[in-house]
């Protein structure tokens, strides 16, 4: 009987020639990641374990991303926990100014690779399933047993196939594709399952556009997100894998729960309104309504990297954010912090009148750094718009892409980037 | 093991920022993260609670981040279990890690009203409606979950089968 990617990857980290989806395994993991919102309990719960060392110092990380640079004593006291048990431990550690947000930085620092098994301590850890990987979000406690034997259970998720055909049209990112997908099948439509990425519109994705697929497996329920591996991966991996990577394709007669297919080049610029991200409609539909809002957030796991900003500052670049916003752009890691100041576009944002951070999860969890008073509506680049998620509960948030949330700064409301590309504002 | 209390009703899709707000994970004090459970959904709820008392939701609960605070503030403000017709994959798995009772179970969810008495029985996942005189029956449990609930979590688990593999 066939495989899946995910079933391949399993198999080969169980030692066994095959597994079904519902066997229960145990897993042998090739990277460990906690943060600073998880990493305290993870290290209360590891040393209840009464073990003294981690399975291997390389292969753990811990990653400031939520809080940092700390908000108040609290958070200082966190990292302080977290910090001091890398010191004593010897595992890898980015302090704030080296690293970034776990999910960008792992796989562009080479942590994660094509056949990995990648658990983190944070619910977007499948990001890096765009690498080939199976990259799988779990909690303090099942990574504190991961950091102290190296493995975690696991229980062989049945694979969703989804498949991309055509090409995408000019406003439409893979921010849309998975927006999209999420609104036609539910956030909880592929709970406990694999996501299969494929397709015409997949192949010709950057890695960056990539990750953006794999990060909001979260929002539709996923174990976890793969995109199969072709040279755009392996272009992306050789320059920094920090292990041996290997390759796993399906097997031409895998089998599928189910099978959904889509025609890219239909899919428009899409908006998830408050408060699910399943609530989805298109620009079309929105731009109608003529939606005023107050601030906009550029950042996140979700769309934070150079392409992102690059789309974003080309629609900023020579115009002013409307009066009465505010926009906030947070490049995810230090390394395109220096990227996107090389290029310039730190420049474009803050000429058009944007604050520009220096990287943090910020704003996307209303832990700091831009959080929303009641009321308010905040056009975000993230990934989650629940009730309270950037702030007060009565909050609003709508999740775009990167392009549109630039335009929605410009305009003032939600537009369509067409409206506001091209056009030079009186200043 | 069994537990009694009323039960507290909440809808479908009650995601890890509305049981506990982000601004809240900078503790893992299961008191102080009791006092702000459900904080997004019912600001009045943890007052609201007695020991023993029974969360009741629809689809999909605890959908969203991987945080463990949502349990710690779940059993930090009295709650003995969770009732639910659904669970999101991490809230499912750190639950059993960490000990909190959940139980899946469509029809007794529907069957429930806020404030109405239950009693659960988690060796047999068997649910009372006593002010409705209903009973109901949970979906079981793998025996490898229920080997972790005995064990009394993740942790516990994990120091017996390292003792057994050290010999």
């Amino acid at each position: 009987m066939g495989m899946t990617i995910a079933e391949k990857i399993l198999a080969a980290h169980s030692g066994r020639k095959e597994v079904s989806p519902g066997d229960l395994i145990n897993v042998k993991v090739d990277l460990v990641m906690a943060n600073d919102v998880t990493a305290p309990i993870a290290i209360e719960q590891f040393r209840k374990l009464g073990v003294k060392e981690v399975f291997d110092k390389e292969r753990v990380v811990f990653v400031p991303s939520h809080f940092v640079p700390a908000r108040d004593i609290a958070t200082a006291e966190q990292f302080k926990v977290m910090r001091d048990f890398a010191k004593e431990s010897g595992i890898v550690y980015y302090e704030l100014g080296q690293g970034g947000i776990e999910h960008i930085l792992l796989p562009w620092k080479g942590h994660v690779v094509p056949g990995d098994v990648y658990c983190g301590a944070d619910s977007h850890t499948p990001t890096c399933g765009a690498l080939g990987a199976f990259a799988c979000g779990m909690g303090s406690t099942d990574i504190a047993v991961a950091m102290a034997t190296g493995e975690v259970w696991m229980k062989v998720p049945a694979t969703m196939r989804l498949i991309y055909h055509g090409k995408m049209g000019k406003w439409t990112r893979s921010k849309d594709l998975i927006l999209n997908t999420i609104g036609r099948i539910g956030t909880d439509g592929a709970t406990y399952m694999a996501m299969q990425f494929e397709g015409e519109a997949l192949k010709s994705m950057s890695m960056d556009a990539r990750f953006t697929m794999t990060n909001m497996v979260a929002e539709a329920g996923g174990k976890t997100g793969i995109i199969p591996v072709d040279e755009v991966t392996l272009d992306y991996v050789r320059p920094r894998a920090k292990h041996e990577w290997t390759v796993y394709e399906p097997d031409p007669d895998a089998s599928y729960i189910t099978t959904y297919e889509f025609d890219a080049s239909a899919i428009e610029p899409t908006v998830a309104l408050p408060f699910s991200p399943g609530n989805t409609k298109t620009i079309s539909e929105i731009a109608q309504e003529d939606i005023k809002i107050d601030q906009v957030f550029i950042g996140s796991c979700t769309n934070a990297r150079m392409e992102d900003l690059r789309e974003a500052a080309e629609i900023m670049r020579g115009k002013k954010i409307a009066k009465w916003v505010r926009c906030i752009v947070i490049p995810a890691t230090q390394d395109i912090f220096k990227e996107a100041l090389k290029e310039g576009l730190i420049e474009v944002f803050t000429e058009s009148g944007c604050q520009v951070s220096a990287a943090t999860c910020g704003p996307c969890l209303g832990g700091h750094y831009g959080v929303l008073a009641e009321g308010e509506r905040c056009v975000s680049t993230s990934n989650r718009n629940f009730p309270g998620r950037m702030g007060h509960s009565k909050a609003e948030v709508f999740l775009v892409n990167p392009p549109l949330a630039a335009a929605a700064a410009i305009a003032g409301r939600i537009v369509h980037p067409e409206e506001v590309a091209g056009k030079v504002s009186a200043s | 093991m069994t537990m009694r209390g009323k039960a507290h009703t909440f809808g479908d899709h009650i995601d890890t920022d509305q049981i506990i707000p982000a601004q809240m994970l900078v503790t893992i004090d299961p008191v102080e993260l009791g006092k702000h459970c459900m904080a997004n959904n019912d600001p009045e709820f943890a007052g609201k609670v007695q020991p023993g008392d029974i969360i009741v939701a629809g689809v999909n609960f605890g959908c969203g981040s991987s945080r463990e605070h949502a349990q710690i503030s779940i059993i930090g403000c009295g709650v003995s279990c969770v009732i639910a017709k659904g669970f999101a994959r991490i809230f499912f798995r750190n639950s059993i890690n960490l000990g909190l009772p959940v139980l899946e179970c469509p029809e007794a969810v529907d069957a429930i009203e806020a404030g109405d008495e239950l009693d659960v029985d988690l060796s047999t996942g068997t649910i009372r409606n006593l002010t409705r005189d209903l009973t109901f029956q949970a979906k079981p449990y793998e025996p490898f979950m229920m080997e972790i609930i005995e064990a009394g979590g993740l942790i516990e688990y994990t120091k017996r089968r390292l003792a057994v593999a050290k010999g």
